[in-house]
């Protein structure tokens, strides 16, 4: 019994107390540690230090315009093929009729993405852009992951930043973190052989920040990605975050393996455990030493999951909350939405300070 | 591991678990005011791994709930049903036996019956059932009737809660399950579960059960109108009791499921309090072998967290779950082994198969 001498990093945890930058071997260790907890401890020391008992949350919407993809990626169940019985591209009435009084009803960020969809020509995206801000001057558009705007741009012959001027020019406030899947290019190339490789995601990134936008990062984890797959993809964008400093928020998104050609042809059939996704925030906290924040979507991982998390390196909860009343007049959407007081009151049961956010992280208030 | 402890108020109950020594109620009420989880959790899991070392226990399992019908009124149930209300049901012998027919794999190693207080038969209807099962599957173990039905059953029966022991005894039932202790406090009780046993009656059908030298399970119901302190009291209850006879082998809290909100059951239970309980009542019960982490009550992921903050037991396949589906528990009524080898070998855990008595059948 206890025959294995159990890890508590106590060489890791002097470079954390020092705020000494971790090795991708520190990383491993802490990846696949069996001691969660000290590892949690570890990622709750950077935590305080960054965001002290804060947890931030914003009252968002989103909006997905079209599930028509060109790319069929292994990993992806939502994509689908033009021509398709459950395929949609919304209209730009549709849209408009979506976003009328958003503003209103609270949100303060509307949350844009889709699929790589050849047919919509460059205007639906300016347009849409419009629309939005039209109905709702205030609000912040945040769009597109940086393989949407790869393809767009590809498309109608712009370069990423001539493109970038246009959005912005039509209201665009910063850009999605999602699209970096695993950096890693042999991983990459199975899970999601078509879509933009890691140079040019990162590429695209460091133009995002270089004319003075944020941008988020993100990993696609629990499918057949391996430790080092995951500690080099954190490097990777701790690197990127030395140059420009222009990533507000990192986050996970568990791999679910219904309906996906990768989990067909791998054999996968679990989701990720509870163990892996506390083990990926709180490794992600001590590797990225110089990001901001640290963020769970509850709504992927579950409430309870993301309470826990916040003992584990997490000080963002994203949205969407709502009052009460507008909760349940949501009908359908009620399951990715979440009542203000019961969110609230998960944070304070966590002995930690609700603070609702804009997007870039300003403070709207303190609950 | 003193430099890891944030909240400097636990210090002394660090040096106290490091020396094995045993904890006393303000240890506990100072547990449960800390929100210092990871301190807490590491206790716990401290103390389960000198115990159970890497091993997770889980067993294959049938639930059977023969009848819904029940006398008594608990304000957290949404299982019970009176005898004419739609949706009540009681099983005949041919029911149960068909019943578990469709559902029986060779792999089945207990059969973990509860059901309502049903005033409408006698008490032979709930030794039959015994009886038919246990003739049927001569090998299966049964684990039968918590210790309210017990005291439902010597009512209605005119017999003592020994008696009534022993004829279930002598009809194949080897074990009792933990339920029906909510939480061990009269005014509670009062409160909620008024028509059913007391605290004290729980307590002692569970002791002549050990004097008899049957082994045990314990349950506690958290997340209603109960103070921490109840909580601790009820945990010292069973460990004054555990001091007597060894009876108890494992300890299992359950989250209340709020599917109808009443003045007593809000919400559901925080993550938080779920992780909390698991490994305060690791602490408090130091001489229960097991703490049970149930996934029916708390979710499949906190689950697996759980066996980091001192759980050593999943439960089992259970294939059918109904009493916390009743009331909106929103897991999934049953896993597969492979399920559960999945879940625990994801926490770095050794998955062990056991029967009732916590042998080992199998690992994985």
């Amino acid at each position: 019994m206890n025959e294995r001498v159990i890890d508590n990093f106590d060489d890791i945890r002097i470079k954390v107390k020092n705020g000494e930058r971790l090795s991708f071997e520190d990383g491993l260790r802490l990846l696949k540690t069996d001691n969660l907890l000290a590892l949690g401890q570890l990622a709750d020391i950077v935590r305080y230090r960054k965001n002290g008992d804060r947890v931030t949350f914003i009252i968002n919407t989103h909006l997905n315009y079209t599930n028509i993809c060109q790319m069929g990626c292994n990993l992806c169940a939502y994509a689908v093929k033009e021509g398709d019985n459950d395929a949609y591209a919304l209209s730009l009435a549709e849209i408009e009729e979506r976003v009328i009084g958003l503003s209103d009803r609270g949100f303060s960020e509307i949350h844009v993405v889709g699929g790589v969809n050849p047919n919509l020509p460059l205007d639906y995206y300016e347009d849409l852009l419009r629309i939005i801000k039209k109905h709702n001057p205030n609000i912040h558009i945040q769009g597109f992951t940086a393989v949407e705007l790869d393809f767009i741009a590809k498309l109608n012959k712009l370069s990423i930043k001539e493109l970038l001027e246009r959005f912005i020019a039509a209201g665009l406030g910063s850009l999605l973190g999602g699209g970096a899947e695993i950096f890693d290019p042999t991983i990459r190339r199975i899970i999601s052989g078509h879509k933009s490789g890691a140079e040019r995601w990162l590429e695209i990134h460091a133009l995002v920040h270089s004319m003075g936008m944020k941008s988020n990062a993100s990993i696609l984890y629990g499918h057949i990605e391996q430790p080092e797959h995951v500690i080099d993809h954190l490097i990777r964008l701790r690197e990127l975050q030395d140059r420009t400093g222009g990533f507000n928020t990192f986050f996970g998104f568990a791999f679910h393996p219904e309906n996906t050609k990768l989990a067909a042809e791998y054999q996968l059939t679990g989701e990720t455990t509870g163990v892996y996704d506390l083990k990926m925030l709180a490794v992600a906290r001590l590797m990225l030493d110089n990001f901001p924040h640290i963020r769970a979507f509850w709504i992927a991982i579950g409430q309870k999951l993301a309470q826990v998390s916040l003992n584990f390196g997490v000080d963002d909860l994203d949205g969407t909350v709502m009052e009460e009343n507008i909760f349940h007049a949501a009908g359908s959407e009620a399951a990715r939405m979440i009542p203000k007081e019961s969110f609230l009151r998960m944070i304070r049961d966590a002995g930690r300070i609700p603070v609702e956010r804009d997007t870039l992280y300003n403070v709207l208030k303190i609950y | 591991m003193n430099q890891l402890v944030t909240d400097r108020s636990l210090l002394p109950i660090v040096e106290k678990v490091k020396n094995n020594e045993r904890l006393t109620l303000e240890d506990g009420l100072t547990l449960y005011r800390s929100t210092d989880l990871s301190t807490i959790g590491m206790l716990a899991n401290h103390v389960n791994l000198e115990k159970n070392g890497r091993n997770v226990y889980f067993i294959q399992n049938l639930y059977i709930n023969p009848t819904n019908v029940c006398e008594a009124r608990c304000s957290f149930c949404g299982y019970r049903r009176d005898p004419d209300e739609e949706g009540a049901y009681t099983m005949s012998m041919d029911e149960i036996l068909h019943y578990v027919a469709e559902r029986y794999t060779e792999n089945i190693r207990e059969f973990h019956i509860v059901g309502g207080h049903n005033h409408t038969v006698g008490f032979d209807y709930y030794l039959d059932t015994v009886r038919v099962l246990k003739e049927a599957y001569p090998h299966v173990v049964i684990k039968a009737y918590s210790a309210a039905e017990i005291v439902f059953f010597a009512k209605i029966a005119g017999l003592s809660f020994r008696e009534v022991l022993e004829q279930l005894r002598a009809v194949g039932l080897e074990t009792l399950p933990g339920g029906g202790a909510e939480i061990l406090n009269e005014e509670y009780r009062r409160k909620l579960s008024p028509d059913k046993a007391t605290a004290q009656e729980w307590l002692d059908v569970h002791e002549i059960a050990h004097e008899m030298g049957m082994k045990t399970h314990a349950t506690m119901l958290y997340g209603s109108i109960e103070t921490h302190e109840e909580r601790i009291i009820h945990m010292l209850r069973i460990r004054e009791l555990q001091d007597k006879h060894q009876g108890f082998m494992v300890f299992i809290p359950l989250a209340v499921q709020p599917k109808q909100k009443t003045a007593s059951i809000r919400m559901r239970t925080a993550a938080f309090d779920d992780l909390k309980t698991i490994a305060i009542s690791r602490l408090m019960l130091d001489n229960v072998p097991h703490i049970k982490a149930y996934w029916i009550d708390i979710g499949v992921q906190l689950t697996q967290i759980a066996l980091s903050y001192g759980s050593d037991d999943i439960h089992g396949t259970i294939i059918e779950e109904r009493i916390s589906h009743a009331v909106g528990a929103k897991t999934e009524a049953g896993l597969t082994r492979d399920d559960l080898i999945f879940l625990i070998k994801g926490a770095n855990r050794v998955p062990v198969e056991r029967d009732t008595f916590y042998n080992i059948v199998k690992e994985y």
